[in-house]
């Protein structure tokens, strides 16, 4: 039943992708990373992680997208990008792309039997109540890692803000 | 529950059907007569001289930057506030460093000044 | 499966329609509510008492010309009220509007709203860049940074309600209020939901980035008949969406009061008849704010306060309830 949905998901995802990969206006291309984002959390719920699909949402496409916009806007990134530029990176970007896409087909062809999938315990969408299962979770088990996001947010504001007032008082 | 999901798959298709087809429909029945006057942007009736993609302002960044701060802080607060009966004392234990830290932040901001003018 | 599909369509169908009509009569009822208020009548013409006025509206708008400027990036210039109306009728999906009256409910119910909100600043922000026009990019990045900030509080507001009800399950959280009403435990959150509110929906005192009197008309200067109708559709479709889910978060939802039987549909529409009326009376009374003002009443008053409120409620339900 979520076959049909999945296939169209991917291939969604996949022509978006290759779509924004593929544009010169930088606005088309962030406009078709928000549709890519999109549905991916399409795929997310499909999983059975909704609570993933809409932080995507709320987070990929409502702010980070809007901050590469405005990104975009105060650089007047789409003037300079009708130029030819970085054309000695295609050897780079060649070898990555064989190098991720031999990852891929290393995790595709052991499927579920890898070490990670059996550590934590959980199917992939056992638990009804995603929220539930991830807040009981997070807080006892994963405490660490979340006081350190914290710290991770901190750091993250006052290098913007340093970097920002910067600007403003030059 | 994916399928408590594709009402909300289908409302999207609908909703964009219904934007999609209702301006398709106005361009047919609209008249299109441009002229040169009517195709220049509005600038008080005075022709604009300066191309509007110039630079701005870096305050918009930073307000776009705080936002995805305080909404990654909001993310953790949903689920926190969802089990916060089952977690209890503990639960208001563990968050209260992680609000410290980012009330901290934000005192930084207002010293800072990063918050005025905006 | 295809019978849910079908009635799951068909529901949706209702909602929509119903929501398109009552948007549209929105600003109707806002004319003639405003106008009494400044002790004049309101649209008297068309119609009875105007009451086809709306009809009037949407027919001129769509059949006017549809003026794309010169320069401006077309592709974007069209798809951008698009991205400002989808969002705002998305909403509809997760909300209740009786004990079985909804289109669907979902365990991330309140989390889906928040994020699906987001969106519309999305299609400001394209609607103002594609316009190629000054006026517009200002004016929209001004709402984008208006809207982007009242968001965050928007959201911390709602955690208070949040740890009384447990659940993000729009129709969970009305039935958590079974006994009181969520504004009574957590008034200081509704106090600064509705401020976020007014703030999110572009509604004065907060509408600087589309007000008639600054900046042209803002983000959606250059736009002409249906694209400009769109954003107005968007607007008070937010409207209505935002003050449902402040009924179904703070005054119970479609509960009643004990006592008197209504059915739990008339309950919600009264409900939301009264916000609706406070929003128009606030239109007709207050004037507005500059923008350092709103932002610094936003950031420096509104934010503590509502960070507070989760402090206190923690507490509070520790040691009390």
């Amino acid at each position: 039943m979520e076959l049909p949905f999945f296939y169209l998901f991917s291939v969604g995802i996949i022509g978006a992708s290759i779509l924004m990969v593929t544009r010169a206006n930088v606005i088309h291309a962030a406009l078709l990373l928000v549709l890519t984002f999109f549905f991916l959390s399409g795929v997310y719920v499909l999983a059975g992680a909704e609570f993933l699909a809409v932080v995507q949402i709320l987070l990929y496409a409502g702010g980070i997208m809007v901050l590469y916009l405005f990104s975009i806007m105060l650089m007047s990134v789409d003037v300079a990008v009708r130029l030819r530029q970085f054309h000695r990176q295609t050897i780079f970007a060649m070898a990555t792309a064989v190098l991720l896409a031999l990852e891929i087909w290393m995790v595709l062809s052991r499927g579920t039997s890898y070490p990670a999938f059996k550590s934590f315990g959980w199917g992939i969408g056992a638990t009804p109540g995603n929220v539930e299962a991830l807040g009981s979770v997070l807080y006892t088990q994963f405490l660490f890692p979340f006081e350190v996001a914290s710290v991770l947010l901190l750091a993250a504001m006052i290098g913007a803000i340093v970097l920002a007032k910067r600007t403003i008082d030059r | 529950m994916p399928q408590e999901y594709l009402p909300i798959l289908i409302l999207l298709a609908l909703a964009t059907g219904f934007a999609v087809v209702n301006l398709g429909v106005s361009f047919f029945f609209g008249c299109r007569r441009p002229t040169a006057e009517k195709d220049t942007a509005y600038e008080c009736g005075i022709v604009p001289e300066t191309n509007a993609r110039g630079r701005f302002s870096v305050k918009f960044f930073l307000v776009a930057m705080l936002f995805i701060v305080f909404d990654v802080e909001t993310i953790f607060l949903f689920p926190w506030a969802v089990v916060f009966r089952e977690l209890g004392g503990f639960g208001l234990a563990a968050m209260t460093p992680f609000m410290l830290l980012l009330i901290a932040s934000l005192i930084y901001e207002w010293k800072r000044g990063a918050l005025e003018w905006d | 499966m295809i019978a849910e599909i079908i009635a799951a369509t068909l529901k949706i169908v209702l909602v929509l329609g119903v929501v398109s009509l009552v948007v549209a009569y929105l600003t109707y009822l806002e004319r003639k509510i405003i106008g009494h208020i400044q002790m004049r009548l309101g649209p008297m013409r068309v119609g009875w008492h105007g009451l086809l006025q709306p009809i009037a509206d949407g027919l001129k708008l769509f059949l006017k010309e549809d003026i794309i400027p010169s320069r401006a990036d077309k592709i974007v210039f069209v798809i951008a009220p698009i991205m400002v109306l989808v969002p705002a009728f998305v909403v509809y999906s997760v909300l209740p509007f009786g004990p079985n009256f909804y289109i669907t409910q979902v365990n991330v119910g309140l989390f889906l709203v928040l994020a699906v909100s987001s969106l519309g600043v999305f299609g400001i922000v394209m609607a103002g860049w594609a316009s190629n026009s000054k006026y517009s990019l200002l004016g929209a990045l001004r709402g984008a940074a208006q809207m982007l900030s009242y968001e965050i509080f928007l959201g911390f507001a709602l955690i208070g309600p949040l740890m009384l009800a447990g659940s993000l399950n729009l129709q969970n959280i009305v039935q958590a209020q079974s006994d009181v009403w969520f504004v009574f435990y957590q008034p200081l959150a509704f106090i600064v939901f509705f401020i976020a509110a007014l703030a999110e929906t572009n509604r004065v005192p907060f509408d600087l980035p589309e007000a008639e009197t600054e900046l042209v008309a803002g983000f959606h200067t250059e736009y002409s008949g249906m694209k400009f109708a769109f954003f107005f559709l968007a607007e008070y479709a937010n409207i209505m969406a935002v003050s449902t889910v402040g009924i179904a978060v703070f005054f119970g939802g479609w509960k009643g009061i004990p006592g008197i039987p209504l059915p739990g549909l008339v309950w919600y529409l009264l409900k939301l008849g009264a916000i609706i009326f406070v929003f128009i009376w606030i239109r007709a009374t207050l004037p507005r704010y500059r923008y350092d003002q709103l932002m610094r009443i936003g950031w420096k008053f509104m934010f503590p306060l509502v960070i507070a409120n989760i402090f206190l409620t923690g507490l509070v339900k520790l040691l009390f309830l």
